[in-house]
């Protein structure tokens, strides 16, 4: 292991280690940090000049309250769940046949579909950006969720793609050709052999394009307006220029446009990073 | 590994049922394909085509052949602007790299809790940019700011970062920097893990230790960890859209631009929309891009090649 593990090290390298580890800890998260101070304290305390100091009064329940309660934050919200959830379901089926067929067929073009799929989903959104709005225009769905939602699922599918491709080929293939042997048709192979395998892959895709869609800000400005179809990174705009300058709120409302995928990375943990750092080791 | 019928078929089947093995993958990549030619392949076309027009986006497009980048090239100071903010994104993002590492290497021991220290330095990466963005502008402002309140301690005077026009940039791209860190952190934790015990021994016994060691033993076997951060590195710094447009929305004077920003600022501005022109500077920022897509994929075919 490396660096030298710190059990081997003195006793006394061993309490500063520990001793170091929160404060690093809080200097690498101090905005952050400042920011869950911000969200707590009343709109006095910003009048009076006293950012820094003890909040003179705990407000965190009335500042979420407000968050909540009175402002467009709760549709926002909404609509990201509803542009994220069906994304995630159409970009992950969608690559799974794709990963599949690029998997386990030997065809030609096989190589060449899947470096598409890679060199596509590397491509600067800001060249896809004018044709993809005047489609959605032309489609009738510019400022609705589907509009969105359709370009999200194309786009994710091409890392998606890689992913599931890499994925199915680390499967033994024994058994792949063993079902043949059995006669059972291919698209059987793929959905009673092939798919249970894959539940890893399937956790892990999902939770990370949860993240990156919920994420997203770039497209929801492009294919969306207002409070009707726009997610919460694109509300939290319209939700500051609402509250300027009260910083209290501001704050609380980041903090709940950050929540949801904050709160999948700590739920699935495991596959989020086995997601993300995939081909890290060979 | 190609399929071959181990003995014939005993009655006479389908022309599907004869033809499945070729015809499955096609029907199984027919949706993904015709998503991802739609909307992926062929506006990238579409965008080469209008960058040679003068177009609003509703009206008639008017052919103007190779204007729109002659104007680029030659005459618009925000293009070069931009450019040259690119490179600083460029060349600064990377240092996202061995920072990553060094927290990696300070991370990687087994004391108590020490999972819950990795994920919470990890913590940035999953919060969205815009957040990551105003954060980081409070953090920033002047008066209310956190850092000028450390600031003052030392005795350093106030500073506007996101308002003077020298300073604007290099405060956006350390905003930057923290998630990218955080997510080369994963990486390298990730492949600190997988490193051969039995060689850091080896080597220890041979008298390798510190830096020597990282850089003899621990880092080429940290190859193909650094590479990702390398890859996703550099498409996050020419993606580079988000943090600008919350935190100073391309200023002050227009300082903080870069190409991705450029190109919706002159395609969907309140000044109009110039779409033509708006498309030029997108080809530009895709050929750039394009260099680095060529390494990644010609590096990504030298392992399809060894390792099948």
């Amino acid at each position: 292991m490396f660096p030298t593990p710190i059990e081997k090290r003195s006793r006394a390298a061993q309490i500063s280690y520990q001793a170091f580890l929160p404060v690093v800890l809080i200097i690498w998260l101090l905005p952050l940090v400042a920011v869950a101070v911000f969200s707590m304290k009343p709109d006095a305390d910003f009048t009076n000049g006293n950012y820094w100091g003890l909040p003179s009064s705990f407000e965190l329940f009335n500042n979420y309250g407000k968050v909540f309660f009175e402002s467009n934050m709760p549709r926002y919200l909404l609509n990201s769940l509803l542009i994220t959830i069906p994304t995630v379901i159409g970009a992950v089926a969608l690559s799974c046949m794709a990963g599949f067929a690029l998997g386990v067929y030997r065809f030609k073009g096989n190589l060449l579909i899947f470096f598409m799929f890679i060199a596509g989903n590397f491509v600067p959104f800001q060249i896809l950006m004018v044709p993809v709005r005047d489609l959605t225009i032309d489609l009738n769905l510019y400022d609705t969720k589907t509009g969105l939602v359709l370009f999200h699922v194309a786009f994710q599918t091409g890392f998606c793609t890689l992913f599931m491709r890499n994925f199915i080929r680390a499967l033994p293939f024994p058994l792949i050709e063993a079902a043949r042997v059995e006669g059972i048709s291919e698209w059987r192979i793929f959905l009673y052999v092939v798919l249970p395998l894959m539940k890893p892959a399937l956790a892990a895709l999902a939770v990370l394009i949860f993240t990156f869609i919920w994420n997203d800000y770039f497209w929801a400005v492009v294919l969306t307006q207002g409070p009707d179809a726009q997610p919460v990174t694109a509300g939290i705009t319209e939700f500051n220029s609402q509250y300027r300058a009260a910083y209290h709120l501001m704050s609380a409302g980041s903090i709940v446009a950050a929540l949801p995928p904050v709160a999948m990375f700590f739920l699935m943990q495991k596959h989020f990073i086995a997601g993300l750092t995939l081909g890290a080791v060979k | 590994m190609s399929f071959t019928s181990t003995s014939a078929p005993p009655v006479e089947r389908g022309w599907y049922k004869r033809n499945e093995i070729a015809i499955t993958p096609w029907l199984f990549l027919f949706p993904a394909m015709l998503f991802f030619a739609v909307y992926v392949i062929i506006p990238i076309g579409q965008s080469f085509w209008i960058s040679f027009h003068q177009w609003d986006g509703l009206g008639e497009a008017t052919w103007v052949g190779t204007d729109n980048y002659e104007r680029l090239l030659t005459d618009d100071r925000k293009f070069t602007t931009s450019f040259w903010n690119n490179l600083k994104w460029l060349v600064l993002y990377l240092l996202a790299i061995p920072m990553g590492l060094f927290i990696s290497l300070f991370l990687n021991q087994t004391v108590f809790g020490i999972r819950l220290y990795k994920s919470l330095f990890f913590f940035p990466f999953v919060i969205s940019q815009v957040v990551v963005g105003l954060v980081f502008s409070w953090f920033y402002l002047p008066r209310e700011g956190l850092l000028n309140a450390v600031l003052a301690l030392f005795g350093a005077g106030p500073v506007n970062i996101l308002g003077d026009p020298t300073m604007a940039t290099y405060g956006i791209i350390a905003a930057g920097l923290w998630p990218q860190t955080a997510y080369c952190m994963i990486l390298y934790l990730t492949g600190l893990n997988a490193v051969d015990p039995e060689q850091v021994e080896a080597a220890r016994l041979d008298g390798a230790r510190g830096w020597k060691m990282l850089w003899f033993v621990i880092l080429p076997q940290l190859k193909p960890a650094t590479f990702i951060a390398f890859v996703v590195t550099i498409i996050g710094a020419l993606r580079s859209f988000d943090l600008i447009s919350v935190m100073t929305n391309g200023g002050p004077f227009g300082s903080t631009r870069v190409l991705s920003f450029y190109m919706f600022e002159e395609s969907l501005s309140e000044f109009g929309f110039r779409m033509g022109y708006g498309a030029a500077i997108a080809v530009v920022l895709f050929f750039i891009m394009l260099g680095f897509i060529v390494y990644f994929l010609w590096s990504m075919y030298q392992d399809e090649k060894g390792g099948h």
